[in-house]
């Protein structure tokens, strides 16, 4: 090959190059933009004070999708947050060798697992013996799908405290736990918090999990024990439907969705004190 | 354990607590895996391993065969792969070797909030575009089908192929760089010859990542697909594992039916776990570890 044919060939190649990032972030715009136009012409206030409308009619909202949303993703917390937290300090402060090796490798799979396979797995952890679709399954499973992203996100912010710092308090006597927890955990509050936001968000738009677990419900629901409405479950049932004026609530809920997803992801990665974080 | 002989009850309760909600982790996968099989045994006792190469699916006849689904979930994430490895590792390469650092961090964070967006509003963009946009290009003669499928899914993918390749592109040494630029390569030789080489462990490992997610994904695929239980050609409607488990699970009325759609979850979780641990032993290898983002 000429000098002049290899220039070519590399001013070539590496336009095609920059081609692929511009169509990359291309899609991102365009996507942002469809649901954007579509969603702000679809939201209104009914949209967020009231319940489904009757099949048939037109209008309502999806009040009952937004609170349900809201309590699937509080009682995910509870379960995944403080597995996350204890099995993320394990790996950080306590576990060597063999033992820690099998966790971090359990969280990796755990992580690889399809979604709709945790569902199959609250299915049948929590529905069959209860022999009902509820808030409480739809809960478990996002739990479960929150756990390995707090493990990582724990341990990874853990262990960005300087060992010198807990080296300090331990030669002044403290004992490990309050270490931990009155001198490392405020160091890393930050990023701990931020981690947990992230992984909310992530499984906030969760939908295959709760299909079979939490079910859907179109009036407002009680307690845990009864199906219950979420906004991914709504978006899915609305945009597979026939009705016009389910499709452009679909919207709606897509703009609420996904505005809320954005948001954090945007805001976390602002916030973060170190940029290469895990998440 | 070596320093549980510490003196303080607190600090023995707290390595308990640690150590307990760990080997919950541990637990939790072992009864994943241990659900699906107890779970599933009706259908592989009744079909045994023909379960798994017959094509007929039929709740009424209580005739189950999981064929067209490993079919379906197969072909669209080949598909998926065959249009986003290049456009990802395009983009990982501009990202990692010509964009300024400033561009770079900026489309990074941009192809990272592509891949936050939920999968069920890839769906909703799926059904009210890409599927009148495939019947009126003459692509595909329902709109709905296994090539569009495969579309969205390459783009919800593109993401991981870039995010991860980017950084195993970074991991590569200067003095490759450097060495092949003193013996007179043109920078794109210097990438092609020199980079990607030495690379290509990670950037498989980023693909096969990238596979394992096209395999387990749900809601997008169930909504262009067609949902038809057939082995037919790419351009008519099809049917994925995850797809027939997130339409039939909630309706499965026969304790076979349930079975038989746990044991295609089986499947799933078998092929996932697979291919998941393969992307992580060749990132492994790599000198500096990159972080695998969820």
């Amino acid at each position: 090959m000429t000098l002049a044919a290899r220039h070519r060939m590399n001013w070539m190649a590496l336009g095609m190059t920059g081609l692929c990032a511009l169509v990359t972030v291309s899609i991102l715009f365009f996507l942002l933009g469809y649901i954007a136009v579509h969603g702000i012409s679809a939201v209104n206030w009914d949209f967020f004070t009231k319940l489904p409308k009757p099949v048939g009619e037109t209008g309502g909202g999806m009040a009952n999708a937004i609170v349900g949303t809201g309590k699937l993703l509080l009682l995910a917390s509870v379960i995944g947050v403080p597995v996350g937290f204890f099995g993320g300090v394990y790996l950080a402060e306590i576990g060597h060798g063999k033992l820690a090796f099998a966790v971090r490798y359990a969280t990796d799979v755990l992580n690889g697992v399809p979604s709709i396979v945790i569902g199959i797995f609250a299915y049948v952890l929590v529905v069959l013996p209860m022999k009902s679709f509820s808030a409480l399954a739809g809960g478990v499973a996002l739990g479960i799908m929150m756990i390995p992203i707090a493990v990582r996100s724990t341990e990874e912010f853990l262990k960005l405290v300087p060992a010198s710092v807990r080296e300090a308090s331990y030669a002044l006597g403290v004992s490990q736990w309050k270490t931990l927890f009155f001198v490392v955990v405020p160091a890393a509050m930050r990023g701990l918090l931020t981690g947990i936001l992230l992984d909310l968000a992530r499984v906030a738009g969760e939908t295959a999990p709760l299909l079979f677990t939490a079910l859907n419900n179109r009036v407002w629901d009680h307690g845990w024990k009864e199906p219950i409405a979420s906004l991914p479950v709504m978006i899915f049932t609305y945009a597979i439907s026939p009705y016009d004026d389910w499709h452009r609530q679909a919207w709606a809920a897509a703009l609420v969705l996904m505005g809320l997803v954005l948001a954090v992801n945007a805001g976390a990665r602002l916030f973060l004190p170190h940029r290469r974080a895990v998440v | 354990m070596a320093r549980s002989n510490s003196p303080d009850r607190g600090d023995r309760l707290f390595r308990w607590a640690c150590l307990g909600f760990s080997l919950l982790i541990l637990g939790l996968v072992a009864g994943l895996a241990g659900e699906l099989a107890w779970n599933s045994r009706l259908a592989f006792r009744a079909f045994g391993l023909r379960f798994l190469g017959t094509q007929v699916w039929d709740p009424v006849a209580e005739q189950f065969g999981a064929l067209p689904f490993i079919y379906g979930t197969l072909a669209t994430s080949a598909i998926a792969l065959v249009l986003a490895v290049p456009l990802g590792l395009g983009t990982a390469i501009f990202l990692a070797e010509l964009a300024p650092p400033k561009l770079s961090e900026t489309i990074g964070f941009l192809v990272e909030l592509l891949a936050a967006i939920p999968s069920v509003i890839y769906g909703l963009i799926g059904v009210f575009v890409l599927v009148p946009l495939m019947r009126n290009l003459h692509l595909v003669p329902y709109g709905v089908g296994i090539l569009t499928a495969g579309v969205v899914l390459a783009v919800m993918i593109v993401p991981f192929i870039t995010t991860v390749s980017r950084e195993v592109l970074l991991t590569v040494p200067r003095s490759q760089r450097e060495a092949a630029l003193a013996l007179g390569a043109t920078h794109w030789e210097t990438v092609w010859r020199a980079i990607l080489p030495y690379a290509r462990s990670g950037l498989a490992g980023s693909v096969f990542l990238a596979l394992a997610r096209a395999l387990g994904e749900t809601m997008a695929v169930t909504m262009v697909i067609g949902n038809r239980p057939e082995v037919a050609s790419i351009f008519q409607p099809g049917y994925t594992m995850a797809a027939v488990l997130a339409n039939e699970f909630a309706e499965a009325t026969s304790d076979l039916y349930l079975h038989s759609l746990v044991g295609i979850g089986l499947v799933l979780l078998g092929l996932t776990v697979l291919v998941n641990g393969a992307a992580r032993i060749m990132l492994y290898k790599l000198a500096r570890p990159v972080e695998i983002r969820g």
